[in-house]
């Protein structure tokens, strides 16, 4: 590696990547701890060997918290990058445990949630239609003259799919300042990338749309921060979408329930010698960044946030039930079933 | 604000009679000069002006940030409005013919119906363009989408039948917060006969009311779009009868006005559903069920329906004319309830 590697990023900016990752990784075994303990609700899913690329990529954009910054569509395995931008602690235990406090009311799961001021959306579960909603926020940027970025994240699955060539054909076409970050971890579900592309890598479909495209180690989070940040300078200069391959690799099953025993474990060992957090931490020692016991303290530091945040989101309520039939609409209210209590005497006038 | 203005679309403001589509087409235009968050995207609506010209002259008037000619792909671009409209814009989205809304079927009912109540705001959008048979159009350029959005909560749906009521939905369809899908039937577009002078004053006609196109005290028939015209001719055969028919004329399908179906037919005692849509799970059914569950106790007479027949729509005249439901069909089944 050269010496001179990401020279712009001071100590400080350094300690929090280095934060970043060890708290993607504390809450996600915070989540496998609530999963024992019988709290959660849905799946869980786990970002292992991925963290570095959420986290370098979300770091080279800008994240303000007064709906001026750039903007982030996260995937569930993206967890580092929706807390850079500012993603709160409590709400992500809240969303995984359908909490009534949670951004979403209970009605919705673990990173799918919005905060339009700190430039978010969470996603859909057919996650190539956030192609699209992006090639939209994206347009909006170019029709109102913001100087933003969007980056969408998206898997070797939702490459496939017909709305992610329509929403990046779209955004290709009319110049939309948009990233777009290809997880490729190797896997869709069961499903290896040969299952879903003939490519050997997923940036041979840049050239099909006109856009500028590169891969990246997607362990290093240095390597990755510096090829998004050159990524964002060409699509905030009006050269438009753009696209940066994340090489790396799942190395649990898609979600908690998924034993992942179709996968080679000589492979997921060989993957474990890579793990993007111990590499940064290597590094950070080698270069003399930082000393081991600051290192030490941050990883404590954030084990003991996530508790903190998971029992606080533990003790609140679980939604009401007839609370189901709010906010379909702004202003038209769904009735209650006839045969609950909650009928009003209208139906028999 | 608009550059230009376009003559075509001041005809209201010079007291001209306009067409239903020009009718659109005037509230489209006001919508846009009023509120600079709104815009359009589609194929062929900006240089062309649309495949029925509704747009024309919007290029001109509002330049190609608000006019956007898009890939043909409208799962894509309708995706691309739904994150337009979390920034706070107001997309109107045409369909160049509604038969080609399926592709963005899974983003308007996984994503944008869903979105107010996943959390992740409303969706203020329109989703517009031309429906219905009668053109010898073919399978892909007459079909009436309706009932493949009815099920999905978190959407509306609009089908105006006049004038008067197209320009003032579809201002109300653009100020409403949630995803509307505006049908407009390209058999009423330019008929002579919707041809009216409208006010010139602003207006809106509001979503979910149905309006009483005519009174009876005999029988109700639930209609909209096109088969309004087919019903009210119909009606006035069975005046000869001595028959009083009325006709309600939904004008929204969802959310569904049931109360003034409910208060009709219980006055009436009798209900006959038109729709010009295909019958195995048309709106008819839906209708059906709500008076039987608020007003079966007033009901004289089976309720029954005039539909189009369950196919594809023919393209051969001769096929089409015996695939739509016509005013014979109303009448038949109009003068077998009253009789019953």
């Amino acid at each position: 590696m050269a010496e001179n590697l990401s020279p712009e990023l001071d100590r400080d900016q350094l300690l929090e990547l280095y934060r970043a990752l060890c708290l993607t990784r504390a809450a996600e075994e915070r989540l496998e701890l609530l999963q024992k303990q019988g709290h959660m609700t849905g799946g869980l899913y786990r970002s292992l060997g991925q963290e570095a690329g959420a986290v370098g990529a979300a770091f080279a954009l800008r994240r303000r918290t007064d709906g001026t910054g750039d903007f982030l569509a996260p995937t569930v395995r993206a967890v580092g990058a929706l807390f850079l931008f500012g993603g709160d602690l409590v709400d992500f235990f809240r969303q995984y445990m359908a909490r009534a406090t949670g951004p979403t009311k209970g009605r919705e799961a673990n990173v799918h949630w919005v905060d339009y001021q700190k430039g978010f959306v969470g996603p859909v579960s057919p996650l190539g239609t956030m192609l699209e909603v992006m090639a939209g926020i994206t347009l909006s940027f170019n029709l109102r003259g913001e100087d933003r970025v969007g980056m969408v994240f998206y898997g070797d699955g939702a490459s496939s799919t017909g709305a992610w060539h329509e929403g990046l054909n779209f955004a290709a076409v009319q110049r939309c300042p948009l990233i777009l970050m290809v997880e490729a971890n190797q896997w869709a579900f069961s499903s290896p990338t040969v299952k879903n592309t003939r490519l050997e890598s997923f940036t041979e479909k840049a050239p099909g749309y006109g856009i500028a495209a590169e891969s990246v180690d997607g362990t290093d989070v240095l390597a990755v921060y510096e090829a998004v940040a050159r990524a964002a300078a060409r699509a905030r200069s009006g050269e438009g979408a753009q696209m940066v391959e994340l090489r790396y690799f799942r190395r649990l099953g898609h979600a908690q329930h998924d034993s992942q025993d179709y996968v080679d474990p000589a492979l997921i060992a060989e993957w474990a010698a890579r793990d993007p957090l111990e590499l940064f931490h290597a590094r950070m020692l080698d270069r003399g960044w930082a000393p081991e016991g600051e290192l030490l303290a941050i990883r404590q530091e954030v084990e003991q946030e996530c508790e903190v945040a998971a029992e606080q989101a533990i003790a609140e309520p679980m939604p009401f039930g007839p609370d189901a039939v709010d906010d379909v609409y702004t202003d038209v209210s769904m009735p209650h079933p006839w045969t609950r209590a909650e009928i009003s005497d209208s139906r028999s006038a | 604000m608009s550059q230009v203005v376009p003559e075509h679309l001041q005809k209201t403001a010079r007291g001209e009679e306009v067409t239903l589509l020009e009718a659109i087409s005037e509230g489209l235009y006001e919508e846009m000069v009023s509120d600079d968050r709104v815009f359009l995207m589609g194929e062929d609506i900006g240089v062309y002006g649309g495949a029925f010209k509704v747009t024309r002259g919007f290029l001109e008037a509002f330049g190609d940030r608000r006019v956007i000619d898009t890939p043909i792909a409208e799962g894509g671009f309708t995706g691309a409005a739904a994150g337009a409209a979390h920034m706070g814009l107001r997309p109107v989205v045409e369909m160049q013919f509604m038969d080609f809304i399926s592709p963005a079927y899974d983003v308007l009912t996984n994503y944008i119906a869903t979105s107010l109540y996943r959390g992740a705001g409303p969706m203020p959008m329109v989703i517009r363009g031309p429906v219905g048979g009668g053109n010898r159009g073919g399978p892909f350029h007459s079909q009436n989408i309706e009932m493949a959005f009815f099920h999905t909560p978190g959407l509306k749906i609009v089908y105006p039948s006049t004038a008067y009521d197209a320009k003032g939905l579809i201002k109300a369809a653009i100020r409403d917060d949630n995803p509307v899908i505006f049908e407009e039937h390209k058999g009423l577009y330019r008929a002579p006969a919707l041809r009216e002078v409208l006010p010139a004053e602003d207006y809106i006609v509001p979503l979910g009311e149905a309006r009483t196109v005519l009174e009876g005290e005999d029988l109700t028939i639930v209609t909209y779009g096109a088969m309004v015209h087919k019903s009210v001719e119909a009606a006035r055969t069975l005046e000869g009868d001595g028959v009083g028919v009325e006709v309600i004329d939904l004008r929204t399908l969802l959310p569904l006005d049931e109360d003034a179906i409910v208060e009709s037919v219980k006055r009436t005692g009798r209900l006959l559903v038109v729709h010009e849509d295909t019958r195995t799970g048309g709106i008819a059914g839906e209708i059906a069920i709500r008076v039987s569950e608020r007003a079966f106790e007033w009901l004289d007479a089976p309720m029954l329906r005039v539909t189009a027949i369950d196919a594809p729509v023919p393209y051969s005249g001769s096929l089409e004319d015996y695939f739509l439901p016509q005013v014979d069909d109303v009448v038949k089944a109009a003068r077998y309830l009253a009789a019953y």
